[in-house]
């Protein structure tokens, strides 16, 4: 995780900046880390399938609160492992989806 | 404490209780199908802090639910909302606690508080995107429309609790409802995030003491 870059010292009056910080307090209650901890979260940090605890409903759990405090809507035919796989892959959906709004 | 009680279809069903014989008494709807493993540390332990706090509660196992032998697919809604008030009146607690989807179960006339309700509809729709999330890794295509349309009548396995059909149709448009006497703690009351949203059951025994201090309150008042 030391190479990693970590995007929670971006300017915060920025769209991108802020999707970054709604997502990490989400994954923060929904793995139970502080935010210290989801900090050190980089854009290659893998999630489904590389952390146990993210199961099916956990998912489901994670886009539902995604979809609550961004305001978009996934659907579930645009939900697939690529876009689960890494914080930076579920990072890049969530921005795209923002800015269709 | 364990104790058991006579539920309306037969069976007996056990029953975790702190009974005292005091004079407050409320009986706990806890949190509904994936919702009610997570929640269950947090939920007695409001159950222990309302004890120091000299109000007794019941928390029911109704027909299907944890230890229950009754099958799950046999419940509905409506028979949950019976059993519920037959449990009130064995126990003599007139005083009801929902928690999250529990609210959906509680009595119309029955006082008491409501922590975090939550809509059949909004937790079945969670439900249903983990059933097409999960077969989807399995690779099978299912569409939450065509599990619904078949779930209502003939009932569907989701999140591991097969749920009847008769199930699906009244969950799906419930919506939790506050009458006269009945108060809603909100998540912010508590502070921090609620404890549904883990991936994991987790506990914390912050939030648990506030919302038993909450109910004392309003006891006292």
């Amino acid at each position: 995780m030391a190479n990693e870059t970590a995007l929670s010292d971006t300017p915060s009056d920025d769209p991108i900046a802020e999707t970054d910080r709604i997502l990490r307090g989400i994954l923060c209650d929904v793995l139970g880390l502080s935010a210290e901890q989801v900090a050190l979260f980089g854009l290659e940090t893998g999630l489904f399938g590389h952390l146990p605890e993210l199961d099916s409903m956990a998912v489901a759990g994670l886009l539902t609160e995604i979809e609550d405090r961004t305001g978009i809507v996934i659907e579930d035919d645009e939900v697939d492992g690529e876009m689960l796989e890494t914080y930076g892959a579920l990072l890049g959906f969530v921005e795209t989806k923002r800015q269709e709004v | 404490m364990t104790a058991v009680w006579p539920s309306l279809d037969g069976s007996s069903e056990y029953a975790l209780t702190f009974d005292r014989g005091r004079a407050e008494r409320l009986v706990v709807i806890p949190a509904l199908f994936d919702e009610s493993n997570k929640l269950r540390h947090f939920t007695v332990e409001v159950m222990r802090s309302l004890d120091q706090a000299g109000v007794d509660t019941f928390l029911p196992d109704l027909p299907g639910q944890n230890e229950s032998l009754a099958p799950l697919q046999d419940q509905t809604l409506s028979s949950w909302r019976d059993e519920v008030l037959a449990a009130a009146k064995h126990f003599g607690a007139p005083l009801v606690l929902t928690i999250r989807g529990g609210a959906l179960l509680a009595p119309q006339h029955l006082p008491g508080w409501r922590y975090a309700p939550l809509g059949g509809s909004s937790q079945l729709r969670s439900m249903l995107r983990a059933r097409v999330l999960s077969s989807k890794e399995a690779g099978q295509q299912e569409s939450q429309e065509s599990l619904l349309v078949a779930g209502r009548t003939e009932g569907l396995e989701l999140a591991g609790y097969q749920l009847g059909g008769s199930m699906i149709a009244e969950f799906e448009a419930a919506e939790p409802a506050l009458c006269e006497g009945q108060t809603e703690i909100a998540q912010s009351d508590l502070g921090g995030p609620g404890l549904w949203l883990r991936a994991e059951p987790d506990h914390n025994q912050d939030q648990a003491e506030k919302l038993a201090a909450i109910i004392a309150e309003g006891l006292a008042a």
